[in-house]
């Protein structure tokens, strides 16, 4: 099966009107992007929406639940790159729901009876999703300076933790993708909905696991999550860093990937059996 | 030349349902071929083997000279398909979808906007390729989706059930728009549950049944296997039914007495002489008829013939006679409709 699909992935290619397949391919990959872009341009309140909820979470435990939680240092400081982690977690949701609505809809019909490069489809959802992330990151660091996050660090450690947190999102991305592929029904986004909070808070984005029960502390240190948000910690302020977690965060959403790019791209090219 | 659909002891099951059970069809090219049959033959399977959407368990299937399974793509750069669900972006306008599609066909960026243009224009959508396709109306949405399986003038299109959910006035511009792309030799793949819509649009028809072909001929030698036209007539008194079918001054068999709607039902050959002679004879013999109708079988009377069974339980039959007859009445504004519409394409 994955030879006949591959097969017929570069036949596709091939096919448009004898022009190079590389430039081919792009060139769908563009028309799908801009695709998601238009979207944005006709529902401008929604991508609001999905900007401003984040600095909601900041403020909402920077001022009013949060507060010390057993840091040593400014919580502010421990906070920020906590919720600049989960806000990359929580993008999982927005990639469900998209990929569900599409299949949901005739057109996915469309694109895959048409010429296209496959899984055009997919890499127009991936740059759409990636730059929403990279819009609400730079949201939301202006909001944790704004409210007083101090970073001690050097613009290649910064660019580092931006570019681990964006790492992290496009493992989120992959997981959101299959997970959408698997089940494409509208229930599932339901379901997401509700685990994205419980999964998500599992972490040390907000409290640090010395506050918790020691098992439950344990499960919260093996979530991708808590890994991504100690190394940006690491690498921006230092309060609640922990030394060589660096890798940890490099690694743990390169394996996630690893399970979900492949398993995504076959369930889509599979579509048809 | 080869012809341009051929579909042969194709095969494909769902779990324990065989949904095609030995599929044949042939479709000559440049022809318009009707697919009839009731929800759940085996119709959309077939259109979604076809278009490449999906992998049959068993049989060859080329469209346009191009096998299916091993050269998928070059099909898909051949076909165009009007699935039964509108194939648009919701979210963006006529023109955006349009365009969008062109460029996904490797048009180009310029020719994808002439090429918008020009389909806008031919399906009277250029006033509206701004607005969002979910503002659409029903007619225009799906105008707007044959538009774009039409962006490269495919060699073969697919339309599934074109024009169900579509009021009189939607199925009657959709009509007119197939009718204009016959001339320019596209072959056509139509399918459809009302045997009034292949017989408007298609050549030559098939009649599929539990993922088999059943029956296929032109619509003329469909109707006169299944008893041609019918005259239907609305006594006043129901007590004088057996009195009137008495009198019918043509070959009585095959007639269908209903008590509680007070009707009988007869099939005929020549319609306005039937017309005629029916009007008389009751007229001459007293008996007043409330209503009298022409029609065409419906589907459910031509299954009856072909298979000795129908295609609905007792229950729903009501039901799709009811239906049946607000057909007609569609189709006699449909007529009317699709001499304007056909002034817009």
């Amino acid at each position: 099966m994955s030879t006949v699909s591959t097969a017929s992935t570069t036949d596709a290619v091939r096919e448009g009107d004898g022009g190079n397949s590389v430039v081919l391919a792009l060139s769908d990959f563009w028309t799908m992007t801009r695709r998601e872009l238009a979207h944005w341009g006709r529902q401008p309140v929604q991508v609001a929406v999905g900007v401003v909820f984040p600095v909601m979470i900041l403020l909402m435990f920077g001022y009013l639940i949060g507060g010390g939680r057993d840091v040593d240092g400014d919580y502010i400081d421990y906070l920020v790159p906590g919720t600049l982690a989960l806000t990359m977690a929580f993008g999982l949701e927005s990639t469900v729901i998209a990929v569900t609505r599409d299949l949901n809809k005739g057109v996915i019909d469309r694109f895959r009876s048409m010429p296209m490069a496959n899984g055009a489809v997919l890499v127009g959802r991936s740059a759409a999703d990636m730059l929403q992330s990279a819009l609400s990151l730079a949201v939301m660091i202006g909001a944790g300076y704004a409210i007083g996050w101090r970073t001690h660090t050097t613009a290649g450690g910064f660019l580092g933790a931006v570019g681990l947190l964006l790492l992290f999102r496009f493992a989120m991305l992959w997981i959101g993708i299959h997970l959408a592929l698997v089940a494409g029904k509208p229930e599932l986004v339901q379901a997401v909905q509700i685990l994205v909070w419980p999964v998500g808070f599992l972490s040390n984005a907000i409290a640090t696991p010395r506050s918790m029960p020691d098992w439950l502390g344990t499960v919260v240190q093996w979530n991708p999550l808590s890994r991504t948000a100690t190394a940006v910690r690491d690498l921006t302020s230092g309060v609640g860093g922990e030394p060589g977690h660096v890798w940890a965060a490099v690694l743990c959403p390169l394996a996630l990937l690893a399970v979900f790019f492949p398993l995504a791209l076959r369930r889509f090219t599979g579509l048809s059996h | 030349m080869t012809d341009a659909i051929v579909v042969e002891d194709v095969r494909k099951r769902y779990g324990e349902k065989a949904a095609l059970d030995g599929l044949n069809l042939r479709v000559g090219r440049g022809t318009v071929h009707g697919l009839l049959g009731p929800n759940g033959s085996g119709k959309t399977t077939a259109v979604r083997i076809l278009t490449t959407l999906l992998r049959p368990d068993a049989g060859r299937v080329q469209v346009a000279g191009c096998d299916v399974l091993r050269q998928a793509a070059r099909v898909r750069g051949r076909i165009g398909l009007l699935g039964q669900h509108a194939a648009l972006d919701e979210e963006l306008g006529g023109r955006q979808n349009l365009e969008m599609f062109g460029r996904l066909h490797h048009l180009g960026a310029r020719r994808a906007r002439v090429r918008a243009d020009e389909l806008l224009d031919r399906f009277g959508l250029t006033d509206t390729g701004g607005k969002q396709v979910k503002r659409y109306s029903g007619g225009m949405r799906r105008r707007l989706d044959l538009a774009a399986s039409l962006i490269t003038e495919p060699e073969v299109l697919f339309l599934d059930e074109p024009t169900t959910g579509l009021d009189p006035r939607g199925r009657a511009e959709v009509w007119a728009s197939v009718r204009s792309l016959v001339g320019g030799g596209t072959t056509v793949l139509l399918t459809t549950q009302y045997l009034e819509e292949a017989d408007q649009l298609a050549d030559r028809i098939s009649v599929v049944d539990r993922g088999r072909v059943i029956a296929d001929g032109t619509a003329d030698e469909l109707k006169a296997r299944t008893g041609g036209d019918r005259i239907d007539v609305v006594l006043r008194d129901s007590g004088r039914l057996g009195a009137a079918v008495a009198l019918l001054p043509f070959a009585a068999e095959n007639v269908s007495v209903d008590t509680d709607r007070r009707l009988f039902s007869a099939p005929v050959t020549n319609r306005m002489s039937a017309l005629t002679q029916v009007v008389r004879a009751l007229e001459a013999a007293g008996i007043e008829a409330e209503d009298i109708a022409l029609r065409r079988p419906t589907l459910d009377e031509v299954f009856l013939h072909l298979t000795g069974r129908s295609t609905e339980t007792a229950a729903q039959k009501a039901a799709a006679q009811e239906a049946a007859a607000q057909e007609t009445a569609a189709q006699q504004t449909a007529a009317q409709d699709a001499a304007r519409a056909g002034e817009v394409v």
